[in-house]
This record gives C-alpha cells, sequence and structure tokens, in this order.
C-alpha cells in the first residue's frame, strides 16, 4: 500500500498524468482486461457503470424504434405481433434494469465518495463483483431473444399467467437474469448505505448531506426492501413453470393477482428507485446554476422520505380495474393522491431556489430545468390516474404510456444526463463541448415531446397500449411518435460524441468547474486523481 | 341478418357517432358513469392546468428576470417555514376537494345490485364469449377484419380491427350486470364510450355493469396483454330499443334450440366442411393460419400434418380437450358440437389433407359428454 498522503489543496489546473488512471505513489494497476474486472476503485467501477448504461440505453432504444416503426402507420408491416411483443417487453425490461438503475448506481459510485469526503465506497471488492453481475444478467437476457420460442413476450411486468402457464421456454432464463440483476442492485444498495453511514467525512451529520447523497440513502433502503419481494415472485413464477406449482395458476387453487400485489409492492417504490436520485441530480444543479443555496434543504429531506414511505401504500393503484373491493380502491386512491404533496413540495422547492437567482444556462442546467417542467407534467397525468374512477378509463392506454414516459425520459434520463454534463468536467478534467451539448439538449426536447405528447391523446381517444396495429383514428398520433422516436434516438448519438470528445480532450476544467457549486466533489482537483480523500477533508457547514 | 345489422348501423350512425367521433379527449360516452367520470377527468384536468401555469409561470418569470447574463445579483435566503407549510396544506386541501366527487362516482360504479340482464362476459385468446345467463343464448364474437386488411393487400375499411362477427346486442335502458371470467390469460373488457373496462381473470368472476342511454354501436379493444393477437380482440356492443332487444333475444333463443336439435342429424360432407372453414377461419386461422401451414415451433401446421391425417381420435381430442401446457385450448365449451365435427371435417379435408374422414356432431356430443 501506498503511503498515506497528506491533504492536498485543490489544484486549479488539472495535471494530464493522472487521467489514465494512474496515481502517483500506488502500485500499478494489472494491465488490459484485468484493470476493469479486478479493479475496487469506486471511480473505475462507476465509469463500467455509466458505460454500461449507456450500452443499454441504445440496445433498449433500438428495441424501441422498432416497435415505433412498427406504429408508424396501420397494419402489420416489419415485425409479426410476437416479436413485436418481445420488443415491447425487452425495450422495458432492458431500460428499467439496464439503462436506468444502473445509470444511478454508477453516477452513486463516482459521487457519493466525493461527496461525503470518503476515500472510496465501504466495500469496494463487493462493489466490483455487484458490477460484474449485470452483464452477465444482460447477456443471459439478450440471448433470450436467440432461443426457440424466442425472448419474453409478455410485457416488462409479466402478469401471469401469461408470463407462466403461457410463456415461451426462454422465461427460466429471463428469471434467472433477473435475479441476477436483483441480486446486484441488492449488493450496491448494501454497500451505498454502509459507506454513507460510516464513512462521511468528520464533522458532516447527516443533515449536512448534499442531497443527491440523501436521495440515494433513502432510494438503497426501497431497494433492500423491494428486490426480495422481486425475487420472491419471480421464483414463484419459476416454481409454476418447473416444479409444478400453483401460485398463480387458477386451475390449481392458485391466484393470477396475487401475482399481481407482489409484483407492484415491488413495482412501486422500483418507480421511485428510478426517480429519487434524479431529484437529487437535480437538486445540485439547479443552486450551482442559480448562484443560490437550494430552498428548503429540510424539507427537499423530509418530503424525499415522506415519498419512499408512501410508495409502499400505493401499489395497488397499478390494480384499479382487476376488481378490488370498494374500500381498497378508496385507500388506494386516497393514499397516492397524497404523493402529490411531497413531490409538489420538490417542485416549489425548486422553482423558489431560482427565484432572485443570478441564473445561467449551461447544458446541465438546461437539462436539470427540462426536468423540472417535464417530470411536472408526467405529475399531473399521474394525479389524473389517481383518480380511481377516471383510471377506468385511462388504465392500459396510451395515457399511461405517455405518463411514465414523462417521467422516465425527460425525468430520470434528463436527470441522468444532466448529472453527466455537470459532473464530466470532474471526471475527465474536461468541460464538454457546450455547442454540442447545447444542440443535444434542444434536439432531446423537441423529440421526447414529440415522441410522447401525442400518446396522451392516442390513449384518450381510445388506443390500449402494447398493441402492434391499430385502429385508424390513431394513425396521426402513431405518425408523429414514431417521427419523434427517430429524431430523439438519433440526436442521443450527439450525446456520445460529446462524451468521446471530452474524454479526449476539451477545455481545461478547474477544481472548482461551476461557480456557483458548492459540495465537496470541487474541492478536488479535476480531473479528480484515482484516489481521493485517504485523509479525509475537515467539513465546513455551509449555509444549509 | 347481417343486412339488417348493416341497416340499424346506418340509422343509429347519427347518434352514436356525436360520442364516438371526438378523437382528441375521452369521450363523454353515454352513460351516466361514463360522463360522471368524463367529469372527474375535465376537472382534475384543469385543476392541473391551473397549478401548472401558476408553477410554470413563477418558474419562466425567474429564468427571465433573474438573468446572470444581465448581472443578476442572487439572493441568499434558502428557508421560509410559513410558505413552505402553505404549499404543504393548499394541495392537500385541493386533493380533497377532488376526492369527494370521485368517491362518490366510484361508489356508483361498484353498485351492480338490481340488474335486469346478467351477462357472462369470458375472454378467450383471442376472442370473446358472451352468455345472457339463464336465457340459454351464448355466442364467440371474433374480429372479422380480414387478415388481408392488416398486411395491406386489400383496402383498410372505416372500423379497421374494431369490427366482429358477432356483437353484444344489449338493451338501452335497463341495467345490465357484466359477470366476467377468463378461460386462459388476464384479458380487459373495455367500451370507451360505455366506459366500462374491466379485467378478466381466470378464476375469479368480476362484476361491472352498464345502463345505456342512447342507442348505437360502440366500440373497444382488450386492453390487457394477452398474447399475440392481443390488438387484434375488439369488442363491440350494440345498444338497441328494449323492444328491439327482446325480439333480437326471442330470436337468438329459437336459433340455439335448432343448433341444439342439429347435434342429432345426419351431416353430409360439404355442409360440414362448407361450416368448418368459416370456422376455423375465425376461430383457429390466426395461430395455424389460413392455409393450415401453421407457425413452428408454437403452433404446428395442420396440412400434411402425419399424426393428424392417421389418428381421427387424436385430433378429435386435441380440439375438444386442448394440449395442457401449450397454447392450444380446449374448445369444449367454447364451440358446439357441430362446430368443432365441422373444423374437424374441414381440415382433415382442406389443404391436401385429402382424408375423406367424416366427422359428425353426434359422435362429439358423445365424447363431450364422457
Amino acid at each position: 500500500m501506498a503511503p498515506k498522503l497528506p491533504p492536498q489543496p485543490p489544484l486549479q489546473h488539472s495535471t494530464t498524468a493522472v487521467a489514465d488512471g494512474q496515481s502517483h505513489g500506488h502500485a500499478a494497476p494489472p494491465k488490459g482486461i484485468f484493470r476493469w474486472l479486478l479493479t475496487t476503485n469506486h471511480k473505475e467501477i462507476g465509469s463500467l457503470y455509466l458505460i454500461f448504461s449507456l450500452t443499454m440505453f441504445f440496445i433498449g432504444g433500438i428495441f424501441a424504434l422498432v416497435v415505433r416503426a412498427e406504429l408508424f402507420q396501420p397494419g402489420l408491416q416489419l415485425v409479426e405481433p410476437e416479436f413485436f411483443n418481445q420488443m415491447t417487453t425487452m425495450h422495458g425490461l432492458i431500460m428499467v434494469f439496464g439503462a436506468v438503475m444502473p445509470a444511478f448506481t454508477g453516477l452513486a459510485n463516482w459521487m457519493i465518495p466525493l461527496q461525503i469526503g470518503a476515500p472510496d465506497m465501504a466495500l469496494p471488492r463487493l462493489n466490483n463483483f455487484s458490477f460484474w453481475l449485470l452483464p452477465v444478467s444482460f447477456t443471459l437476457l439478450l440471448s433470450t431473444l436467440l432461443m426457440p420460442g424466442g425472448g419474453p413476450n409478455f410485457g416488462w411486468t409479466f402478469y401471469a399467467p401469461l408470463s407462466t402457464n403461457f410463456a415461451p421456454p426462454s422465461t427460466t432464463f429471463f428469471i434467472l437474469a433477473l435475479h441476477i440483476a436483483g441480486i446486484s442492485s441488492i449488493l450496491g444498495a448494501i454497500n451505498i448505505i454502509a459507506t454513507i453511514l460510516n464513512m462521511r467525512a468528520p464533522g458532516m451529520r447527516l443533515m449536512d448531506m448534499p442531497l443527491f447523497v440523501w436521495t440515494w440513502l433513502i432510494t438503497a433502503f426501497l431497494l433492500i426492501a423491494v428486490m426480495p419481494v422481486l425475487a420472491g415472485v419471480i421464483t414463484m413464477m419459476l416454481m409454476d413453470i418447473n416444479f409444478g406449482t400453483s401460485f398463480f395458476d387458477a386451475a390449481g387453487g392458485g391466484d393470477p393477482v396475487l401475482f399481481q400485489h407482489l409484483f407492484w409492492f415491488f413495482g412501486h417504490p422500483e418507480v421511485y428507485i428510478m426517480i429519487l436520485p434524479a431529484f437529487g441530480i437535480v437538486s445540485a444543479i439547479i443552486p450551482t446554476f442559480a448562484r443560490k443555496p437550494l430552498f428548503g434543504y429540510a424539507s427537499m429531506v423530509y418530503a424525499t422520505a415522506a415519498i419512499a414511505l408512501l410508495s409502499f401504500l400505493v401499489w395497488a393503484h397499478h390494480m384499479f380495474i382487476v376488481g378490488l373491493p370498494l374500500v381498497a380502491e378508496l385507500f388506494f386512491m386516497y393514499s397516492t393522491m397524497l404523493i402529490a404533496v411531497p413531490t409538489g413540495v420538490k417542485v416549489f422547492n425548486w422553482v423558489t431556489t431560482l427565484f432572485r437567482g443570478s441564473i445561467s444556462f449551461e447544458s446541465p442546467m438546461l437539462f436539470a430545468l427540462a426536468f423540472v417542467v417535464l417530470f411536472t407534467i408526467g405529475g399531473f397525468s399521474g394525479l389524473m390516474l389517481a383518480i380511481a374512477p377516471a383510471d377506468f378509463q385511462y388504465h392500459d392506454t396510451y395515457f399511461v404510456v405517455a405518463h411514465f414516459h414523462y417521467v422516465l425520459v425527460p425525468g430520470a434520463i434528463f436527470a441522468i444526463m444532466a448529472g453527466v454534463y455537470y459532473w464530466l468536467p470532474k471526471w475527465t478534467g474536461h468541460y464538454p463541448n457546450e455547442k454540442l451539448a447545447q444542440w443535444h439538449f434542444w434536439f432531446s426536447i423537441i423529440g421526447v415531446n414529440l415522441t410522447f405528447f401525442p400518446m396522451h391523446f392516442a390513449g384518450l381517444a381510445g388506443m390500449p397500449r402494447r398493441i402492434p396495429d391499430y385502429a385508424l383514428q390513431f394513425a396521426d398520433f402513431n405518425l408523429l411518435s414514431s417521427i419523434g422516436a427517430f429524431f430523439f434516438g438519433a440526436s442521443q448519438l450527439l450525446f456520445v460524441l460529446g462524451v468521446i470528445l471530452c474524454v479526449r480532450g476539451g477545455k481545461k476544467a478547474p477544481a472548482k468547474a461551476w461557480e456557483g457549486a458548492e459540495d465537496l466533489e470541487w474541492t478536488v482537483p479535476s480531473p479528480a486523481p484515482l484516489h481521493t480523500f485517504e485523509t479525509p477533508p475537515v467539513f465546513h457547514r455551509t449555509s444549509h | 341478418m347481417r343486412s339488417r345489422w348493416w341497416l340499424m348501423a346506418v340509422s343509429l350512425a347519427a347518434s352514436g357517432s356525436q360520442a364516438q367521433t371526438n378523437g382528441w379527449n375521452m369521450p363523454v360516452g353515454v352513460t351516466d358513469v361514463s360522463s360522471d367520470i368524463y367529469g372527474l377527468h375535465m376537472t382534475i384536468f384543469w385543476i392541473c392546468v391551473v397549478i401548472g401555469l401558476v408553477v410554470f409561470g413563477a418558474m419562466f418569470y425567474s429564468l427571465f428576470r433573474y438573468r446572470h447574463s444581465k448581472g443578476a445579483k442572487a439572493a441568499h435566503f434558502h428557508e421560509h417555514t410559513s410558505v413552505e407549510v402553505l404549499w404543504t396544506a393548499i394541495p392537500i386541501l385541493i386533493l380533497v376537494g377532488m376526492a369527494v366527487p370521485a368517491t362518490a362516482t366510484l361508489k356508483n360504479m361498484y353498485d351492480s345490485s338490481d340488474a335486469e340482464l346478467d351477462v357472462m362476459i369470458t375472454g378467450q385468446q383471442w376472442r370473446w364469449r358472451y352468455e345472457y345467463l339463464g336465457e340459454d343464448v351464448a355466442f364467440t364474437s371474433n374480429m372479422s377484419t380480414p387478415r388481408t386488411q392488416i398486411s395491406g393487400e386489400e383496402t383498410r375499411g372505416e372500423h379497421y380491427l374494431l369490427e366482429v362477427d358477432e356483437p353484444l346486442v344489449l338493451p338501452i335502458n335497463r341495467k345490465v350486470r357484466f359477470l366476467m371470467t377468463s378461460d386462459d390469460v388476464i384479458h380487459s373488457w373495455w367500451v370507451p364510450d360505455l366506459a366500462v373496462k374491466q379485467d378478466t381473470i381466470p378464476g375469479f368472476i368480476n362484476e361491472n355493469w352498464v345502463k345505456i342511454n342512447e342507442p348505437g354501436i360502440y366500440r373497444g379493444q382488450c386492453a390487457e396483454l394477452c398474447g399475440i393477437d392481443h390488438g387484434f380482440m375488439p369488442v363491440v356492443v350494440h345498444a338497441v330499443e328494449e323492444e328491439e332487444f327482446d325480439g333480437w333475444l326471442a330470436e337468438r333463443k329459437e336459433a340455439a334450440e335448432q343448433e341444439a336439435m342439429g347435434v342429432d342429424r345426419e351431416w353430409a360432407m360439404d355442409e360440414l366442411v362448407e361450416r368448418g372453414e368459416s370456422v376455423y377461419q375465425s376461430i383457429c386461422s390466426s395461430c395455424h393460419q389460413a392455409e393450415g401451414q401453421g407457425s413452428p415451433p408454437a403452433f404446428p401446421a395442420l396440412a400434411n400434418n402425419e399424426q393428424l391425417i392417421n389418428d381421427v381420435d387424436w385430433h378429435l381430442d386435441r380440439v375438444v380437450n386442448g394440449v395442457s401446457g401449450a397454447a392450444m385450448p380446449a374448445f369444449r365449451s367454447t364451440l358446439n358440437p357441430v362446430e368443432i365435427a365441422a373444423v374437424v371435417t374441414y381440415t382433415r379435408n382442406a389443404w391436401g389433407n385429402d382424408t375423406g374422414d367424416v366427422v359428425q356432431p353426434s359422435a362429439v356430443a358423445e365424447l363431450i359428454a364422457q
């Protein structure tokens, strides 16, 4: 091991010597593939997560484009319904478990130790293991597409008995893949909790932590609480398929609705797992570019915790039309409507942070502002969906598809991209090309709205989701959505280009890359050397 | 029969179309419940619009007014307890205001008591079966859009994918209770103009009800992913005046009795093949394909299928009892003995399967009775 270095003063200009991951005074890491297979460094593992997530984002995106190409006009032109169903299913699974979740874990790996002044994650080897489970899981999942009978074709929600008695033979592999991804998530969550609770810089209380750390702490508890439920439900499926049990088979005394209760008890907190860290990122970026402290830090923390607690009490709002008793409908309607309260508090806080600030519009800020507006629109449609009687009309239509894509694409994914543009100077030592990033932003914002806004109308007009062909009155909406989807998909190549260019060079970034940035990560040099905070920094309490 | 429906469709188009043709928003529909739901939908929509205008207005004002590029100096306030309490309390009040009418509507939707007619709706991959309980009238309803329109070889009609061979016929002004279940996977029976969407779940019987105010033709679709033909499982409801409905029901009862008697008589091969072809095209061809070529491995070919050609009992057993663990359902309760005999006879004598076998409805009835 290297000798302990004294605390370094922040460097104003980076040195390229550390850009290739070599840090002075440390033993040279293994070369080539083994360096990445064996790494226990939180920054390298963070990068692996992010690269993996970006790859999955494009694979899942291509699946979505197959779907949108088929729906470009009425009739069956390109694919058979069987393959269409595999595409919708795989798109959902890949985006949820392969793109969004690993992207947040990657950001957590990179940024949590830097933001709390820790030298690394608490459990570095476990960290390595939880990452490398993912390529295994998703290779297995994608390989089902090549198996006889095809891959999963029952939607990402895999409702039994369509996913058990009526499923293709590859379903057992799908279950195994999901088990592995679930283990990866649980281990990652344990690691994050251990890191946050044990390794904060001396003097940093919980209520001093940046909100990204807070939201991730709460998210990690959600993960630990619900991933085992997912594991349970897919194990029950496995038993039904292979071992003759009848958990979900009515003919054997089982209960298909039980599947949905279990799935959504996992699934609803899962939705917040995909959005809470986004709240954290946006809560870091908006104050930075408004040059003003975040308004209502404490209420942000409480609102996040409230959303997390409520997420355990609302699952059956996904099941308003399965025939729940009236009391249950009412309970889940009220509890779901309540979620609007803490979510509203967050939006009000962001807007008030902007009020009387000194605002500039760099690319991270643009994505964060778009997040606030478009996520809120997704929240509005969510509030509409919460009204149980109206949900009898909305349920399983494109209105729902529009809703959750608004909270996930310009919600979660825009927040991830905002975070990437925000922290790229810290990771690479270079600013991303601002002009390219702005083009990426404006193309994305046009593409995302063109794709998903018409879906509201298609759904209200009566178009069910997950159909490969549709009645003629839905043709115009689908045409627009398909054009938007291809436009959005293509413009994401600008993102990749921007990231690659930024890694290779660009305007040098100082340690404090953004004028208004306050958190601890901006006290280490840019690019952050492989090892940081080997001696804990002294934490000075700022305004909150 | 068909031409009469067609006439009725034209005559009702004026009254029915008004509710259906608004292509941008939720239909107001033709029941009291559907217009209540529409009202809730529009109320919550306008609440969201107003909140949106206020929040985004404040946001864009700040973005414009406090630009760094215009030399704005940042203030440093970061909390204000009374404002925070206020913007927690106001949304709660709005939500309570919204919950009250929603609760009332929901209670009404759950009250299926005092129905004058019970209809059992059974979802099957990929058709609906309707049974007028206590009336001995039952039939299945299949999509009637030809596959050639889907593939684009033929021009698509006005009601592309939303037309069926046998619509559900309901009286207006009478409370009709639906009992809903499924024979295989979960489906969801949905007609937007009636504001009825309810999952049909194997092993469960769900209830819903409708009281239609205006005669018309109301179209919908299966709303829950149920396999490859999920998109081709439309619902069509013909709502007719009460007297017309009573006449229709009596006619169907009589026809059902005729059909039941048909089981006992000897059928000629031509009759069976003709009947069987129509059954095949509406029920079997979605999986086994129009020319019996199948779509292996999930859906085996029937044309030149050695086992099928050699063993008539095996063939009949598959149709009557289904294949457990595969997609082939049991048709013993879905099709009547005449239809089963006809479709088996047809498949044994079509596409080069020249077995010359004739299966009589009486033999099928005996097999089902065992």
